[in-house]
């Protein structure tokens, strides 16, 4: 279990609801990876299309907690009014704050993402900012009230997994009481796992699932491994070393002669 | 004959209403009861202030609903 602004979740694999072929797959998609929070959004409603109001019956019905983001915005006053309105929306404090920096890498704007956090923890905000594996930041969004970090592992899309390793460890080791969540470059259960067993509390995945040629069969496979990594952080994983060290008892061996040993 | 006296930015696009409120505007688009949230000018309205939100040319209204998000 692992604990949320109060709120304890069984699953620690959290999924976003864009990009899958079909709703029935979304649906599916939720149901094999065991999540019980989803990321929305909200975006310019069509008085024609209506699209957000079938979408949020489907929502519904799956019986998960929602966590809105702040997508697209560049800006703390938009990131702002867009929490302001997910808020509303949505029926919950949480938000997943992104202010982003440019189009081609998606990167977090520190700045205004510290900004906003301060503005919207005071409002009465939970905010879950996504940001970099910045310790500097990081204890800023702390001192804001954030109890929850989510660093990227790589670029949004990019499926390239953790690519500063050293850095989100140590974020984590730095952070050992805050719930830290990956989101965001993902593209590979084993990057899922590699995560967990960095002592991550979360993962939190839209694309490695949605664009895989079989949706549902890879948020199970997430599910597994984010499950897998977990438990071998709990297990206590042994320091890796340059050298070998024998498995088998050398005592005993047939034929062993001291000489040969150097 | 319907007469659409105020030009306003309405999610993005240039529209003429007659709305008076951005509660009317919201009726006027079938939103009523409807699950959309509002701002005017970048600011958040709530659903409950959106009748004392007076529209006024050239006002940019944003009207959203849930979405698909990562």
């Amino acid at each position: 279990m692992f604990t949320l602004y109060g709120e304890r979740f069984a699953s620690r694999l959290l999924l976003g609801t864009a990009q899958y072929p079909s709703p029935a797959t979304l649906r599916q998609a939720v149901e094999a990876s065991s999540a019980e929070i989803v990321t929305v959004s909200l975006r310019r409603e069509s008085a024609r299309a209506r699209a957000g109001q079938g979408f949020w019956e489907l929502i519904e019905q799956l019986g998960v907690r929602v966590l809105p983001n702040t997508a697209g915005c560049r800006t703390a006053k938009e990131a702002i009014a867009t929490a302001e309105m997910a808020r509303e929306l949505f029926g919950t404090p949480w938000i997943k704050l992104e202010v982003i920096a440019n189009d081609d890498t998606l990167q977090p704007e520190l700045f205004g993402l510290v900004e906003a956090a301060t503005i919207l923890a005071a409002e009465g905000f939970q905010v879950l900012p996504y940001t970099t594996e910045d310790l500097s930041v990081a204890e800023r969004l702390v001192g804001a009230g954030c109890a929850v970090l989510m660093p990227w592992a790589a670029p949004i899309g990019s499926a390239r997994g953790l690519i500063n390793r050293d850095g989100l460890r140590t974020l984590r080791a730095y952070f050992p009481d805050t719930a830290l969540i990956i989101d965001a470059g993902i593209g590979a259960p084993s990057q899922a796992a590699e995560a967990m067993e960095l002592g991550y509390d979360a993962v939190l995945l839209n694309t490695a699932v949605a664009k895989a040629a079989d949706p549902v069969r890879m948020a199970a496979a997430f599910a597994r491994a984010v499950e897998a990594g977990r438990l071998g952080f709990e297990a206590g994983l042994i320091e890796p070393r340059d050298m070998a060290t024998p498995s088998t008892p050398v005592a005993g061996t047939p034929f062993f002669k001291i000489d040969r040993v150097s | 004959m319907r007469r659409c006296s105020l030009q306003i930015l309405l999610n993005g696009e240039a529209v003429a209403t007659d709305a008076r409120t951005l509660d009317e505007l919201c009726a006027s688009l079938g939103f009523a009861g409807a699950r959309v949230a509002t701002a005017v000018n970048g600011s958040f309205i709530a659903s409950n202030k959106r009748a004392l939100t007076p529209l006024s040319p050239e006002d940019e209204v944003e009207i959203v609903a849930p979405r698909q998000g990562g």
